[in-house]
């Protein structure tokens, strides 16, 4: 069985991947990101951390998305560690 | 052009024309013979919109400025059939949930709720067929609207490569409007795309989606009564019909009901606001209250409640028949965004397009101002051959005008032909990624980098760089600091003042001159983050802006758009700025040539127009060196009186007092003045005052010019020299960061669209330059 960890989108590292728990904050920025497919239940994959860090570069089905993470810690994501090996 | 409508919002619900109501119940059978079809396009971002819209109506489009927002609205006609069909082209966005006044315009040109703007007869939904439910979701919101849609399945190059089939007719059932699937990049899907807008000009709206719980609905209804009774009794004494109205206006804003109650203090809530009163408020509080104890939370409520529609209608709409191609924007993306690697590619290409924009325009520059003004000399020889005033006003004033306008096009060109390269491949978003951190920190995003980049080498292209940023406020910010950057029409005051004045002898005498240069730039980059940071918590103050950025699939940019958008960028400037341009260089020329009269360097009073064309008519038929020597300097001394003695010299006296402590005398000043129509101005204004000529192309003028100045002492009789370091740098810090550069001027007046911004510009750097130049002279007369 494999072990779940929930992460927040911030804190992961490019390769790691999981699905969407929860998107914290009824701002609109919370509304934009899950305007942009940013969903319960979604597939991302954190892709690249720009040269300082900061944005970060994840995929979402079929398309790319850049975000800093001053938005990304709203995005909490359910980790499968069976996927890193 | 067009006519401002009242800001009030009283049109949003009092004064909506009947037309779109009646449209949206009952659309007519066929649409009437010899009838404009307007269609409106709208779509996200990167999914071709712009592409179709060229391929759509050619060169057949104009530009619409609306009072209030910045962003410029493209129409557009072609003919087919017997119709004719304009198209407007809105700004590419995500969601129809205004929060700023440009977004508000689309919502305002797609509901027809403008007087100035009749309302579409057609939706023309453009989406990315091969990220089709999220591009999907816009397009639902315009399913609401009661209006015909056409969808455009753009980029089935795209779907064909992922191995995807879209079902097409399965799809137009499921959502009940025309899908046409096209490459409009390549001009495929044109015609069909066509004939489906007139099809669906003449037919129905598509089914209204029902998305939201009964609940959401029932309160739609609530409020629809509110409202309707808040209207009547607003409008009892003015109308009879008022109830047939209101219910017809409310009809068709269903979907603006669903903005007021879903968008918390969003722009449509504001503007019902102002017609309704405060009261609006609890009744909405009331509403959203209601919901909340039924368990319906209205946060994510819409994402959650479109996409799982969307999901639902899209099933079996899209199949995957073969396996997909090799994806290349994995592959590519793996280096371009890499942390090492990704930004020394980015390095090595931003260092190109500066150098192609800094150096390359370079000699494009020197053949157009040859061309310019020997073909001005040649036509003032053919239709002004005598001296006089309208020679003068022609050579000194219109020819130089057009030659300072045209002189931007190279530049212009070039920038805007490495932007359309890098947005149609899809690296812009690339850039402003990498970026975004380092523009963070002066409240900026990454997408200003290219902008303020291009402005090292002129502030004009870099301004009008500034459209790829979508958030008004950063823009403005970052068009607002772009003058700051130390472009090059600076360097020839860098290097005339560095050359006289800045010289040491030995190992520092090579260092200084540099690091003095640096400085220079130096004082720029550094004060434009903290401008932009003081802007951003004053005038633009505002909710940060989202930094949610689409990576585009990297595709090969096709050369005639690109040909497209640098022949039309070049055009916008001259047709918008040039006026502009122009006539400040005409009324320079005025200051500076009138009054034509006054005293000569002995005190005669003489024609100094008349005295110059009889002096250089001497010049040119005098036979001996000695002669010709001597009447040069008589000549050049004329010259120099006739504008010491012109309105602006005048003008340069009167401000004496307050550049008095800049070090500078009034001529300095005056220099100063004449050079508001570019920078460079300056160095030949210096060199007439002076009597040293204007023309510098030479290394033995501007030796001369450097001995005039280093000669140069005050005229109160201390016979103190004139210029110091001190004075030098101060005049350098001066030009480093005053304005005085009537073409950015006039380009922030167009891409703002309003007077306000460049007034701020002119006066908010004018008064850095002069802090900037009295700190620097008064601690360099300190130090000694």
């Amino acid at each position: 069985m494999s072990v779940l960890y929930v992460r927040r989108l911030n804190e992961l590292l490019p390769g790691q991947r999981g699905h969407v728990v929860a998107i914290e904050g009824n701002d609109h920025i919370s509304r934009r990101l899950m305007e942009m497919g940013l969903l319960e239940g979604e597939l991302i994959e954190v892709l690249a951390l720009a040269p300082l860090g900061d944005p970060m570069e994840i995929k979402i089905g079929s398309y790319r998305l850049s975000l800093r993470s001053s938005e990304a810690q709203r995005v909490s994501v359910c980790l499968n560690v069976a996927d890193d090996h | 052009m067009n006519q401002p409508t009242t800001p009030s919002g009283e049109h949003l619900l009092s004064n909506m024309p009947e037309k779109a109501a009646v449209e949206a119940t009952a659309p007519p059978s066929s649409p009437p013979a010899a009838k404009t079809i307007r269609v409106a396009l709208i779509g996200n971002p990167n999914t071709g919109k712009t592409t179709l819209f060229n391929a759509l109506c050619g060169l057949r489009q104009k530009t619409g400025n609306y009072p209030g927002v910045t962003v410029e609205i493209r129409k557009g006609y072609f003919h087919y059939g017997d119709h004719t069909f304009e198209v407007v082209d809105l700004p590419g966005t995500y969601s129809l949930s205004p929060r700023s006044p440009d977004e508000m315009l689309a919502v305002e040109l797609v509901l027809g709720l403008r007087t100035d703007e009749p309302a579409p007869d057609v939706l023309l939904s453009i989406v990315d067929a091969s990220n089709l439910e999220r591009n999907l979701y816009l397009t639902c919101q315009l399913f609401e609207l009661g209006k015909p849609v056409v969808l455009a399945l753009n980029m089935m190059d795209l779907v064909e490569r992922q191995g995807k089939e879209i079902d097409v007719v399965h799809l137009q059932e499921r959502l009940g409007v025309l899908a046409v699937p096209m490459k409009a990049n390549r001009k495929i899907g044109l015609e069909a795309l066509r004939e489906s807008l007139l099809q669906a000009a003449a037919g129905k709206a598509p089914p209204l989606p029902k998305v939201f719980p009964e609940q959401l609905e029932r309160e739609l209804v609530r409020l629809a009564d509110w409202l309707r009774e808040r209207l009547r009794l607003q409008n009892l004494a003015s109308s009879v019909h008022v109830e047939q109205k209101c219910q017809q206006q409310l009809a068709c804003s269903r979907f603006l009901l669903q903005r007021l109650l879903l968008d918390v203090g969003g722009s449509v809530e504001r503007r019902v606001r102002a017609v309704t009163g405060e009261e609006l408020t609890s009744v909405l509080d009331a509403a959203r209250q209601r919901l909340a104890e039924q368990g319906i939370a209205l946060a994510g409520l819409e994402p959650r409640a479109r996409y799982s529609w969307l999901r639902e209608r899209l099933r079996g709409c899209v199949h995957q028949v073969r396996e997909p191609a090799t994806n290349w924007t994995d592959r590519i993306d793996r280096l371009l965004t890499h942390k090492v690697y990704g930004t020394l590619i980015f390095l090595a290409l931003m260092l190109l397009v500066f150098w192609s924009i800094f150096s390359g325009a370079e000699p494009v520059m020197h053949a157009l101002e040859y061309g310019i003004t020997r073909g001005g000399e040649f036509l003032a020889d053919l239709f002004l051959p005598q001296p006089g005033m309208l020679r003068s006003l022609f050579l000194d004033g219109v020819i130089k005008g057009v030659g300072s306008v045209l002189m931007f096009l190279p530049q212009i060109m070039i920038l805007f032909g490495f932007i359309a390269v890098l947005e149609d491949c899809g690296y812009m978003a690339r850039a402003a990624f990498l970026m975004d951190k380092l523009m963070a920190r002066c409240g900026l995003s990454g997408k200003s980098f290219i902008p303020l980049l291009s402005s090292f080498a002129c502030a004009i292209p870099g301004i009008m760089a500034t459209r790829v940023i979508e958030d008004r406020r950063d823009r403005l910010a970052t068009i607002l600091i772009a003058p700051l950057m130390s472009c090059s029409a600076r360097l020839p005051v860098y290097n005339l003042m560095i050359a006289a004045f800045i010289t040491t002898q030995g190992f520092l005498g090579h260092l200084l001159p540099a690091l003095v240069l640096l400085g220079m730039y130096l004082i720029g980059i550094t004060l434009a983050p903290l401008v932009a940071w003081a802007l951003k918590r004053t005038v633009l103050q505002g909710e940060t802006p989202i930094f949610l950025l689409e990576l585009p699939p990297y595709q090969i940019p096709s050369l005639r758009l690109i040909a497209y958008r640098m022949v039309e960028r070049g055009w916008a400037f001259v047709r918008r700025a040039g006026t502009l341009i122009l006539a400040s260089m005409v009324l320079i020329w005025a200051l500076l040539y009138f009054p034509r009269t006054g005293p000569d360097h002995r005190g005669n009073e003489i024609d100094y127009e008349a005295t110059c064309a009889e002096l250089r008519e001497r010049l040119d038929s005098a036979e001996d060196r000695a002669t010709k020597e001597r009447l040069h300097q008589e000549y050049l001394a004329v010259q120099g009186q006739w504008r010491r003695n012109s309105w602006l010299g005048r003008a340069g006296r009167w401000l004496e007092p307050l550049i008095r402590p800049l070090g500078w005398d009034w001529r300095i000043g005056m220099a100063a003045l004449a050079s508001f129509p570019a920078r460079e101005v300056v160095v030949g204004t210096l060199g007439i005052i002076f009597d040293v000529g204007e023309d510098f192309e030479g290394e033995a003028e501007s030796r001369q010019l450097r001995q005039q100045l280093q000669l140069a002492t005050w005229q109160d009789g201390s016979g103190k020299p004139l210029f110091t370091v001190s004075v030098a740098l101060s005049l350098m810090v001066f030009f480093a960061l005053c304005s005085q550069c009537v073409s950015t001027l006039a380009v922030i007046r167009r891409e703002t669209n309003s007077w306000g911004w460049p007034v701020f510009t002119f006066f908010y750097m004018t008064i850095l330059a002069y802090l900037g130049a009295l700190l620097v002279y008064q601690v360099g007369k300190y130090i000694g």
